[in-house]
């Protein structure tokens, strides 16, 4: 590897990473929508007034790219009814009143598993996806149907978002966890090299992890420099291996798999004990939040209720986001849930999430010369402007990660990422219309 | 208390430089330069600076005023444009000069291309080159033989006398207010550096360039040769008025062409023009070329067969 791609040195503000996770009690009702993951929604199986366990199966996935969904909570299915997306679109979602005793489903055992195809539909019935934020169905990724197409699978524990520890917690407090996992996955799909990244801001997480990889010569520790976005797969790929996944295709391309530390974490307690993924560890933090703290919450617990275990706000919030301040999703109120791939709430406060004046740009190439992947968001804002799609094209836009390192440096507080969707969403349009008229011929 | 929530695109959080603060950077950077001016060449030189810059700030101010624009004077690039100007101007320069200068850079390079960002060439090197064209006094003034300003070490090495290199460092010579001074200028161009305000490739690969170049020219004789770079509007020219990022390229790679070329044309035009001088035209000429070095230097993006594994 010759050059390690651009970032930027955001500010860490890990402030909870010396905290282990505290498991916050039944909350009164929770909600879960029927997307929590990349992929088509799934099909709720129970009814209005059904009695569910913590992991009954309320909801069977749809098609090969989506995942199941378990209850989180024992108590009595309440509604089930439309519900508005931080997308902006809409997904049935399964309302539980809690009955507060958390009651273990009877289905919950360990699965079996004697072979390569046996594991992958465990990690698919677990209900897991992508922990890190992405939420891509698990199992997908590992369903490539010649197993030793794997040549290396990379574990991200980079966690260069601000605030979130989470992983950092995993790393530390469940090892165990991703060691069986880990095992399982060298013995069943006979995968040999495993690289673990992490940024060298988490010195404790490193040992942790190093220990681990004394007792399995498969594993080896990637310490990284604290670079944003150190854990965005393309990039993690790069620097860990080497490769560079081309523009359009998949990590498997490469011979690469990449899986987040915590949801590795997961596929090793579902493999242990056979309990799905109902809860999730998030952090809370942010100038607003009275007593930042790592979380454990049933999946489908209202943000405001984690709030109030936290102690509640010093201060009215600015903004709350699902996830970190450089990629995470603003949501307009704190009565949505914690979702499968919620890995921290953040309340920002007023001083934190104050936006920057937009102003002409410079053409200071500040955008540009910090682009991990190398792409020109001025000339792409310019393209947008006259709504170029081919020069879109050739400016490679939809490589975009959307990691937001050209909006954080921008001088002229520009809406980079802002116009990096709109653009995207235009030559998806395009190449759609383009397709249709092919088709027509 | 909910609805009061702000919902925006990612990212939620900024780094803290702003054009105002970039700007002011510079602004600082050039203070060294300006101070050893007013040092060298007595209170005139000082008139000239507050002159420049009150006459750029007022233009763009009323500009906007009568176009019912949003006032921009905040974001201080005016200020740095005059002072610019100002360090690029004998400190004899009649002020009425040097006022019309100031709304020429502000008002016809400026504004009237769409305000800063929108400019194509640098506004005070434009004004300079202006001036020069324009006021017949002017081309005197800035290569002056009189008292104040003294012969300028360009016009001297023309003529075969090498000037004393420590002279030129700490600029005991004659020219404009804030180009003589090379020491102050590096402290400036430390500073830009250190604060990441500017990148070294554009300096370095410029001054390089003019240096290798005269050394060529003149046989090989490195005190010479060092004399020349070390004269006339070189540093900052080099430092303070190619890396304007509006006028000049965006990456490392196009940062280095720029300032290879430029420094190529400034020698061709101080060995075999009309004018001693020529980094000023060699700029605003690189400045024209610039949207071309963007499109031949352009980043393969990452993928797409820029960097193999």
């Amino acid at each position: 590897m010759a050059f390690s791609l651009h970032g930027v040195h955001v500010p860490h503000r890990k402030n909870t990473a010396a905290m282990p996770a505290v498991r916050m009690g039944a909350p009164g009702t929770v909600t879960l929508p029927m997307v929590m993951h990349i992929g088509k929604a799934a099909i709720p199986v129970v009814k209005v007034g059904d009695h569910v366990d913590v992991g009954t199966l309320v909801a069977e996935q749809d098609g090969k790219i989506s995942s199941p969904i378990y209850a989180s909570v024992s108590g009595k299915v309440s509604k089930i009814g439309d519900m508005l997306l931080s997308n902006g679109s809409t997904a049935p979602a399964i309302t539980i009143e809690s009955d507060g005793e958390m009651t273990v489903s009877e289905t919950v055992a360990p699965p079996k598993v004697e072979n390569g195809a046996d594991l992958i539909e465990a990690i698919r019935k677990s209900g897991i996806v992508g922990l890190g934020g992405a939420g891509f169905p698990t199992y997908v990724k590992f369903d490539v149907g010649d197993p030793s197409k794997i040549e290396e699978l990379i574990i991200n524990g980079a966690e260069c978002e601000p605030y979130i520890t989470s992983d950092t917690r995993t790393m530390l407090d469940r090892a165990d966890d991703m060691a069986f996992a880990l095992r399982a996955l060298e013995q069943h799909l006979g995968i040999k090299k495993i690289l673990i990244g992490i940024e060298n801001n988490k010195k404790e997480a490193i040992a942790s992890m190093q220990k681990l990889a004394a007792e399995d010569v498969c594993v080896k520790v990637c310490v990284l420099p604290a670079l944003y976005p150190q854990g965005g797969e393309k990039v993690l790929i790069y620097h860990t291996t080497g490769k560079t996944v081309p523009a359009g295709k998949l990590p498997i391309d490469v011979g690469c798999v990449v899986c987040n530390c915590t949801t590795l974490a997961e596929i090793g307690r579902y493999l242990q004990t056979g309990m799905p993924l109902v809860e999730k560890c998030v952090t809370v933090d942010g100038g607003a939040v009275k007593e930042p703290k790592n979380v454990i919450v049933p999946i489908g617990t209202a943000l405001s209720d984690v709030f109030d275990f936290c102690g509640g706000f010093t201060v009215d919030p600015e903004k709350v986001l699902y996830g970190g301040p450089m990629m995470g999703i603003a949501v307009p109120d704190t009565s949505v849930p914690v979702l499968k791939q919620t890995n921290a709430i953040l309340a920002l406060s007023k001083k934190e999430a104050a936006p920057k004046k937009t102003t002409a740009c410079l053409r200071c190439g500040a955008c540009a010369n910090h682009c991990p992947f190398r792409l020109d968001p001025c000339a792409i804002a310019f393209a947008y402007k006259k709504r170029d799609v081919e020069e879109l094209e050739r400016l490679a836009v939809e490589t975009c990660m959307e990691c937001g390192c050209c909006a954080f440096n921008c001088p002229a507080g520009r809406p980079l990422i802002e116009n990096h969707r709109l653009a995207k969403a235009l030559v998806r349009e395009a190449r759609a219309e383009r397709k249709a008229k092919e088709a027509t011929k | 208390m909910d609805s009061k929530l702000h919902v925006s695109a990612s990212p939620h959080i900024h780094s803290a430089r702003t054009t105002q603060s970039i700007m002011l950077d510079v602004v600082i950077a050039l203070l060294p330069a300006a101070i050893a001016g007013v040092i060298l060449f007595g209170l005139s030189a000082l008139a000239v600076i507050v002159c420049c810059v009150a006459v750029s700030v007022l233009s763009e101010f009323v500009f906007n005023l009568i176009l019912k624009k949003e006032q921009t004077v905040g974001d201080l690039s005016a200020v740095v444009t005059g002072l610019l100007l100002a360090l690029n101007l004998p400190a004899n320069v009649p002020l009425w000069q040097a006022g019309v200068g100031s709304v020429f850079a502000i008002i016809v390079v400026k504004c009237l291309f769409g305000g800063l960002g929108h400019n194509l060439v640098n506004p005070a090197i434009t004004a300079r080159v202006f001036m020069l064209v324009a006021f017949g006094s002017m081309a005197q003034a800035a290569f002056p033989l009189d008292t104040v300003a003294g012969a300028t070490p360009l016009v001297e090495l023309a003529a075969g006398n090498s000037p004393s290199l420590m002279d030129l460092f700490l600029g005991k010579t004659g020219g404009a207010i804030g180009e003589t001074c090379t020491l102050a200028l590096l402290i400036g161009g430390i500073y830009l550096l250190c604060r990441r305000v500017i990148q070294w490739h554009l300096p370095v690969a410029f001054i390089g360039t003019v240096f290798l170049f005269t050394l060529a020219l003149v046989g090989f004789d490195f005190v010479t040769a060092l004399a020349w770079t070390l004269s006339g509007g070189l540093f900052l020219g080099a430092i303070f008025m190619a890396t304007d990022y509006v006028t000049s390229p965006a990456t490392p790679l196009g940062m280095f062409v720029f300032g290879v070329l430029a420094g190529v044309l400034t020698v061709v035009i101080r060995f075999f023009g009309n004018y001693p001088e020529g980094v000023s035209f060699a700029i605003l000429f690189m400045n024209i070329m610039t949207p071309f070095i963007d499109k031949w230097t352009a980043r393969k993006p990452f993928g797409t067969g820029g960097v193999k594994a």
